[in-house]
Order: structure tokens, then sequence, then C-alpha cells
């Protein structure tokens, strides 16, 4: 169907205005981020990299950022250990009572993220979690959870598992099986379910202001307090980098799930 | 079971098995033997228990009740993938991961085949199919014929004493299905394995098998080659599955060496005694009908039926026609091209000869489970 000139015109016209509109705000940060002067001022004045500096040499932001990290890579693993063993177990039920057990699993997802961290909080408080890394890895990891879940249950979904009855006519056992066919199939599922687990837990700022203490901080933590705090464009800079960062992992993940999408059909 | 060093197929034997689901019988108390290196079909309408068998061998279900040997060794409770029987399956079941070569190569793996020996058993398995030229490819690459090929030296490659086949050509088109069931013969011959064949096609059954056991509602109606289970049916639904029957019904009278039935006021004779219970019908293959132009004489042995033509097919190597009986049923006459043509709507008289039919009980049953 061939589209009128001016249709085609309005219509180009309307889909920049409203990536402008989703992009703009996120992309003001990238030039704030080289300021000259101690202002989170837009236009910033002048150029330098020296927010870049501080972020790097500036304990208070280089440790909350390897807090991150470290918070992140465990949740990651964890979050796709339990989350692929539990899609695998309400891929292989057949009782009714999965889908209820698989909307329990999403209620992370869905609960407020303030209602979740009262009562993480509450139940830290007594449990002396409050501050430590494993606090942040338990909680960070039953955010994550519905990510992998629903990503792993995709891939499972389009798996054909009568080819784990042909790999068994072969001589492979259960675990064999598991490792030679299942596995290497649902891969980018799980790989995709990893990635979202790590941005996930990355980027959480909202349990992560209950359970924080001046001793454990994660990175969005410490933008929030610093941008409470006083007007430091490092804050800036180390959004530019989380920008690019998540990017290339959102990125890579939605890829990976594309390939597995279209080497299903 | 290797003799001489040549690989020698497995007998099986089922006795007694019975397979339920619920209050469903997939499979209601079968017994088969399955002779060494015999190309045994199992041949049914879909839901007749064929599959459900074929899946008890393989042992991907588990039987309710009944014994199960395979090479004289009972395998009830042996998982799958310790029974050592190559499967086929209608959907190729090839990893989509791994090249043609690596598909073939699995089962070896598996069983810790150095990579030198390997490598020339998949080479020799990818010949007998021919399709060597492909071992870099990946099976999305390949047609469903080609697939299927790479999918039959992947269950053979591991030499196991027994292939299983569930409707291996199912998914593809005539001509390439045909040229299979030659290429799938040969292979049978040349291995001598023991193969079990599921199709719902008879005439891939005649093709193919040493033996057919036909199988109908969970339970096997006969057993015998195709020769057998054309020229004597033993049962009305094996007769009307395997190759074009006439059926005829009516009052029967019998006396000790001969069957008589009232049809619509004429009657017809058979030198046979009724064994079966039930009502007999008189089952004819359609080469054994003659159709004649009515008061034409003919020796007084010939049985005669009134009717009227109603199709009429030219098959090139001869004609079929259905003929309309007076009590409103359909027989099916096929006949050489030399005989004398009719058209449709012509009254005609059917003749056969009463040692031509076969005397079976009348089963009501088997019309429901053919359409």
């Amino acid at each position: 169907m061939a589209m009128h000139p001016l249709t085609r015109v309005l219509l180009g016209l309307a889909c920049i205005l409203v990536g402008l509109w989703l992009v703009a705000p996120t992309l003001v940060v990238v030039p704030m981020s080289f300021n000259e002067n101690k202002s989170l001022a837009f236009p910033p004045q002048g150029f330098s990299w020296q927010w870049y500096q501080n972020f790097v040499t500036n304990p208070e932001w280089s440790t909350s950022f390897l807090n991150s990290l470290k918070v992140a890579t465990v949740v990651a693993v964890l979050a796709t250990v339990i989350g692929t063993l539990a899609a695998f177990g309400l891929d292989r039920m057949r009782a009714r009572s999965a889908g209820l057990l698989r909307m329990l699993l999403l209620t992370p997802m869905v609960v407020p993220g303030v209602v979740l961290a009262i009562g993480i909080y509450a139940v830290y408080l007594d449990a002396r979690l409050v501050g430590t890394m494993t606090g942040f890895v338990l909680a960070h990891t039953i955010l994550a959870l519905p990510f992998v879940l629903i990503a792993v249950q995709a891939s499972l979904e389009v798996f054909d598992k009568r080819l784990e009855t042909a790999a068994a006519s072969l001589g492979a056992g259960r675990i064999a099986t598991f490792r030679t066919v299942t596995l290497p199939l649902i891969a980018p599922g799980i790989l995709s379910g990893l990635l979202f687990a790590f941005v996930t837990s990355f980027d959480e700022v909202i349990v992560s202001l209950f359970i924080t203490s001046p001793y454990m901080k994660t990175l969005p933590v410490q933008i929030f307090t610093s941008i409470t705090r006083d007007a430091d464009p490092t804050v800036a800079a180390v959004g530019t980098i989380l920008l690019c960062a998540t990017t290339i992992l959102i990125g890579g993940g939605l890829l990976l799930l594309g390939r597995d999408r279209r080497s299903s059909l | 079971m290797s003799e001489t060093g040549k690989q020698r197929g497995a007998a099986i034997d089922l006795s007694a098995v019975s397979k339920a689901y619920g209050s469903f019988r997939a499979l209601d108390d079968i017994s088969l033997h399955i002779e060494a290196g015999e190309f045994m079909t199992l041949l049914g309408p879909s839901g007749s228990g064929k599959t459900t068998t074929l899946n008890v061998i393989a042992g991907f279900t588990e039987v309710s009740a009944g014994s199960l040997q395979v090479g004289g060794r009972s395998v009830v409770g042996m998982p799958a993938h310790k029974r050592n029987i190559g499967v086929v399956f209608q959907h190729y079941a090839l990893f989509p991961h791994m090249t043609v070569g690596r598909n073939v190569a699995y089962p070896l793996s598996l069983r810790g085949v150095a990579k030198t020996e390997r490598e020339a058993r998949v080479k020799r398995a990818l010949d007998m199919v021919r399709m060597a030229d492909f071992a870099h490819r990946y099976p999305s690459e390949l047609s469903g014929g080609q697939q299927q090929r790479v999918a039959l030296a992947r269950a053979i490659v591991f030499d196991p004493p027994l292939l299983l086949m569930d409707e291996p050509l199912g998914a593809l088109d005539k001509k390439l299905r045909e040229w299979l069931q030659l290429e799938i013969k040969r292979i049978h011959r040349e291995l001598g394995t023991t193969f079990v064949y599921v199709t719902h096609d008879q005439e891939e059954a005649l093709v193919l098998s040493d033996r057919i056991a036909v199988f109908n509602r969970g339970k096997i109606e006969q057993v015998g080659t195709g020769r057998d289970l054309y020229d004597a049916p033993e049962t009305l639904f094996v007769g009307r599955f395997i190759g074009d029957s006439t059926v005829l019904r009516g009052q029967s009278r019998g006396d000790g060496s001969s069957t008589a039935l009232d049809i619509a006021g004429e009657t017809v004779t058979a030198p046979l005694k009724h064994a079966g219970r039930g009502q007999p019908v008189m089952l004819l293959r359609p080469e054994k009908l003659a159709i004649r132009r009515p008061g034409l004489g003919r020796n007084d042995g010939d049985n005669r039926l009134s009717g009227t033509i109603s199709e009429a097919i030219y098959l090139g190597s001869g004609s079929k026609y259905e003929i309309r009986l007076r009590d409103g049923s359909t027989a099916i006459v096929r006949s050489p091209l030399t005989d004398e043509s009719f058209t449709i709507g012509e009254a005609v008289e059917l003749c056969f000869r009463g040692e031509d039919a076969k005397l079976v009980a009348d089963d009501s049953a088997a019309d429901t489970t053919l359409t």
C-alpha cells in the first residue's frame, strides 16, 4: 500500500518528536558532564574532564561503583541459576498450580518498589542485614528473579522438547541431554536473563536507599545522596558512563533474544 | 547377538502388553513376536495404538501391564537411553545447533568412541544414506528428505540391533516418499537390523514389510505378510483397511459346508463355513468381481447380483467401477482394459465365484474407525 508523501512526512516528524521526548532527558546528562564549573547548569560552560577524574579518584565514588559491580555480579549469577531452575520446574510441571507459582515468582515486578523496600527494611533491621553486602545481594536477587524467569521461560517455550526424546534414544541420560541439547538451545534466553538481572541490580535505587548505610553504598545511592547534598557534576559524568554501559549491555541482550527468536523459526 | 562379525538384529517379544491412560486403553493386551532381522510394520489408523507400541519398545512410554523383551532380555523399567535402540521420528528431531556430522557423531560421542573411529563410522553412516557431502551443513539448510536421511544415519551409526521408525516419511511428498521407501528397504537389507516401522499408509506397509501387524482400537487385528492380509483377511477391519474390498451383508443361512446370504431378494453362496462369532459378511477383492450385461448366459457356479454403475474411473492400466447394489451398498470392481466398458447409470450384473469370497464376522465398529 503506497503512502501519501504528506502522510509520510507527518509520520516521520511525529516519530522524531516522540523519539526526542524519550531520549532527550537522558542525553542532557552527557554535555553537563563536561562542565567547567561546579554546577549542574544546562547548557554547560566550557569543557573539562575533571568530573570523570573525580569519579575515578574520589574514594566515595569509586568504592560505591565497585560495590555496585560486586553486588550486581553476584546477583546476576544467583538470579540466573535460581530463575533458570524455576523456569524449568514450571515448564515441566503439569499441575495447574504452575500458573499460581509463576505469578508468585513474578510479584516482585508488580509490587510497588516502596512497599517491598519497607518490608525488606523491617526484616533486615531484625536480621542485622542493613548495610551489608549479603543484604544487598538478597534484596536485589528478589527483584532480578522475574526478569530471568521471563527470559528463560520464553526460550523454553520455543524449545522443541522432542529433541530431548531423540537424545534419550541416542543414549543420552537426563544430565547429558541437558548439557548437550537443552542448555545450548536455551542459552540465549539464559544469557539475556543474566544481563537483565545484572542491570536490574546495578541501577536499583528504591530498596537500596532503605537498606544502605554510610559504610555500604551502591552507586545509585551515592548518586542520590550526592545530588541532594550539592550540585556535583560528577553525577553527570557517572550518568554518562552508566548510559554507555547499560546501552551496550541491554542492546546485547536484545540482540541475543532476537537471534533466539529467529533461529527457532 | 552378533555372529561372525556381521551385525544381527534383535528379536522382540511383546506379551500381553497393556497401556492405560486413565480409563482409556491405548494398548489392550497386545502380544507380538518380531523375528531378528525382520522388517515389521505396525499399520493402523491414528489412535489405533501403533505409535504407543513403538514408544513402549523405545522406552518413551512405560507399560501398564505385560512383558517386553528385546534380544531375549526384559527391558521393562529400563530407561530409553540404556536400551540401545535407534529411533527415527516423523519430525526428524535433528539437533539444530549441531552440523550434520556432529548430529551423526552424537551417539558415538556418548558411547566414548575414539575420534578416528568416530569419524570413520560417521562417514560410513552418511555414505549409506548418501549424505556424505553434507556433513558440514546445519539441519536448517537441508530439505525434509535430506534431514530425514541424516536422522536415519544418526539412528544407525551406533549399530543398534533394532531400529524403530515412526511415520518417518509422513511429512514428505509422494515422489520423495516412494524413493525413500526403496532406500529404507535397501538399508534394511544391508544392515540386517530388525526394523519396526509405524505407518498409517497401507501401500507403504506393503512395499516395505516382511510382515505387517494391523492395529485397531488398541488391539492387533491380524499379523501376516502383505499377501496374507490381502488374500485372507481375518477381520472385516483388515479386509477394508488393506486394499479395496466389497462388503456384502445379508440374511445368512449356513449348512455344514457352505454359507448363503440373502441380499435384497438375491442369494449368493460361498463354499465356506462361518467360524467366527456374529453375523457373517462376505469380503471380495475388486479383481475377483466381474461385471456382465444382464441376460447373458454364464455358467451356473457364478454368483450374481444386480446393480447399476454409479462411478466409472479410467486408471490407465484398467478401469475401476463402483456399482450400486439393490440393498444400497456399493461394490468396487477393477477390470482390465481389454474388457468391455460400461457407462454410469447402466444396469449390470455383478458376478463372482463363491470360493473367491472371504467370510468374516460383521463388525460395525470397523466402519467408524476407518472414516
